[in-house]
């Protein structure tokens, strides 16, 4: 298991280093000049943009500049925010718990809506209950997270009045009303990030269970007289979630992505909302600092369902 | 699971069910038989006609529906549905049945558009990876994989945020745009289609037709245009409808994050996104281009699953 993990962190390295570069050429070969607005600042005299440009390295060579810019990140030196006049890291581990805490618990959420539905699904499949949970489902997956969103906010916010549809970071409550706020305040952004998750892995869990179900092994689990809950819950389900993680994880972009879209339609101070400031006021250092920091957390999450995905199924670990 | 229904409408005249499609005597053809699968879909046949009609309003709609998408009428602003705008106006008074109308042209030209992007290039890459194994494949599947890792949204606004104005430049505000995002959005659409191709590809190399087509001394090419390209379309076209989805939803997805297209031209997303400001005086104006989005992803994704049944050769119904 152990060298499993250590040749899973091997490839996910290069995949890094990979995105590295393809963002770096990206901003290498996009037009314009960070230091435009310099330029065209009479206050800033030429020594002193000449200097910067030095200091920066942006007369060097590319790769030269890709390295410098590369070993830069990796020690966490990510610049200066042209805007917010402060470092890109705090700026960033500042925005970064927001984000992570939304999609963690939404993702949690997901998982407790998908894993039950799907599997009381597939175990009577074309039942009344499957039909609704997989047209709820389908319906769910076409519908986008920033309209799902919109009408969350009208009809709890606007109609109800029963939640806020600003998330605010300063809440003025302490003690059990600020959780209660923070609750209040949470349930939006969790919910729709949560359930567009949910309807798409739903329709994972179901067809993959329905896969399994009928293999010998279940059956034979059947016949020693085991309930039928433990062969769903034991039996099945474990091996029915093999599948599961890798379309799980290859679904990670597009759960940042709709973080982005949540966090915009809340105004939620999280890592995504400062990554649609930035790209509105051209602040290229924090561009390119949480587009890596998106890229590193792709990974990381790929790196964590490979992982559980040796430990459901021992046999790829030994490989 | 099958149950009494037979196996293909050749079953029962050919002597195996599996294969009867490739026999010379079967009187129907494997498009029809395709088209029959999907019919049995219910709801997929009925998305078929519901998008078409879509499809069909977007394009001859504002030729009979001659109200100007900027058309400013201050006495009626922010109103909702009514005779003489059926979906109600906006902020200055503009007729939203025709934003909508001439959004939906753009929103699901970029659809298209990017769906044929994306499937170019991946059906491209996969044949190549497919058919050249050894180290070219290796290579392409790392860069594939390499891009199935890559956080697609904030990516997708960098390269709009960079490449937008020298774009306008180049083609003008409206066509720049266009351009840029089909490119942008098709461009990360082709991994899974490369994918399905390359995947096809294996399998298909080693059967026997294609062996038979090589033995008569076809050329490389030839056995992948005439012999395995054409058997390995099946997948790559329910991927290519899911796409045309997964293109409409991240145009509307950038256009609602203010990054699309510019605020003088509508889309769907463009709209709702305006008219997001208004939700408590004029529900109208984000409610109707979130239907239309809605209707146009629900509809494609039913028949991308009406056309997996249709198919998939497993598949007995």
């Amino acid at each position: 298991m152990f060298s499993y993990v250590f040749r899973r962190l091997l490839i996910a390295l290069p995949s890094l280093l990979g995105i590295s570069l393809i963002l770096f050429t990206v901003l290498a070969l996009a037009p314009g000049d960070p230091f435009e607005e310099l330029a065209q600042n009479p206050n800033v005299p030429a020594e002193v943009r000449l200097a910067l440009r030095a200091q920066f390295g942006l007369d060097d060579p590319i790769w030269q500049r890709y390295f410098h810019w590369f070993a830069n990140m990796v020690r966490g030196d990510w610049g200066f925010s042209f805007v917010s006049r402060i470092n890109v890291d705090t700026l960033i581990w500042q925005r970064l718990p927001v984000t992570i805490a939304v999609i963690g618990l939404s993702q949690v959420l997901a998982l407790l809506v998908a894993l039950p539905v799907g599997v009381l699904a597939a175990v009577r499949p074309y039942s009344w209950f499957d039909r609704i949970a997989s047209s709820v489902a389908f319906v769910g997956f076409s519908l986008p997270t920033f309209f799902t969103g919109v009408l969350f906010i009208l009809f709890f916010s606007i109609y109800l009045g029963w939640l806020p549809f600003v998330y605010r970071a300063d809440l003025s409550e302490t003690g059990w009303a600020w959780w209660v706020a923070q609750f209040k305040q949470s349930i939006m952004p969790i919910a729709v990030l949560g359930l567009f998750q949910a309807a798409s892995w739903m329709r994972y869990v179901r067809s993959s269970v329905l896969d399994v179900i009928r293999l010998d092994y279940v059956t034979t689990a059947r016949s020693k007289g085991l309930a039928e809950r433990v062969v769903v819950t034991k039996h099945v389900v474990r091996n029915a979630l093999i599948p599961v993680v890798t379309l799980v994880a290859l679904q990670m972009p597009a759960v940042f992505g709709g973080a982005i879209v949540t966090e915009q339609i809340f105004r939620i101070p999280g890592i995504g909302s400062l990554l649609i400031d930035a790209i509105l006021r051209n602040d290229t250092p924090v561009i390119m600092a949480v587009t890596f920091v998106f890229a590193s957390l792709v990974i990381l999450f790929n790196l964590i369902a490979d992982i559980l995905y040796g430990w459901l199924d021992p046999r790829i670990s030994y490989r | 699971m099958a149950g009494s229904t037979p196996a293909s409408p050749t079953a029962n005249s050919t002597v195996d069910g599996g294969g009867g499609l490739s026999k010379a005597q079967a009187s129907v053809s494997p498009w029809a038989e395709a088209w029959r699968r999907f019919k049995r879909h219910r709801l997929a046949y009925w998305s078929l006609w519901l998008l078409g009609a879509v499809v069909l309003a977007v394009l001859i709609g504002p030729l009979f529906y001659k109200v100007g998408i900027n058309d400013i009428d201050f006495k009626s602003r922010l109103s909702g549905p009514s005779w003489t705008h059926p979906l109600g106006t906006d902020d200055l008074g503009r007729d939203l049945l025709a934003r909508v109308l001439y959004g939906g042209r753009i929103s699901l030209a970029v659809g298209f558009a990017a769906m044929l992007m994306a499937v170019t290039v991946g059906v491209f890459i996969g044949a190549v990876a497919g058919i050249s194994r050894g180290w070219v494949d290796t290579a392409l599947m790392w860069v594939t994989d390499l891009f199935l890792s890559l956080p697609q949204l904030p990516l997708l606004l960098l390269l709009i945020f960079l490449f937008r104005d020298p774009l306008k430049n180049l083609f003008g505000l409206e066509l720049g745009i266009f351009i840029l995002i089909v490119v942008v959005i098709g461009g990360f659409r082709w991994m899974p289609v490369a994918r399905l191709v390359r995947a096809q590809f294996f399998s298909l190399r080693e059967k026997e037709f294609v062996e038979a087509a090589r033995a008569l001394g076809a050329s490389t090419t030839r056995q992948v245009v005439r012999h395995i390209l054409p058997n390995s379309l099946g997948p790559v076209i329910v991927a290519a409808s899911i796409d045309v989805a997964a293109a409409i939803l991240a145009e509307s997805t950038l256009s609602f994050l203010g990054l699309g297209f510019p605020p003088d031209i509508p889309t769907w997303g463009r709209i709702l996104y305006d008219g997001r400001d208004y939700m408590d005086v004029a529900v109208h104006w984000a409610l109707f281009p979130g239907i239309a989005i809605f209707i146009a992803v629900l509809t494609i994704n039913f028949i991308g699953d009406g056309l997996r049944d249709a198919l998939d050769p497993r598949r007995v119904l």
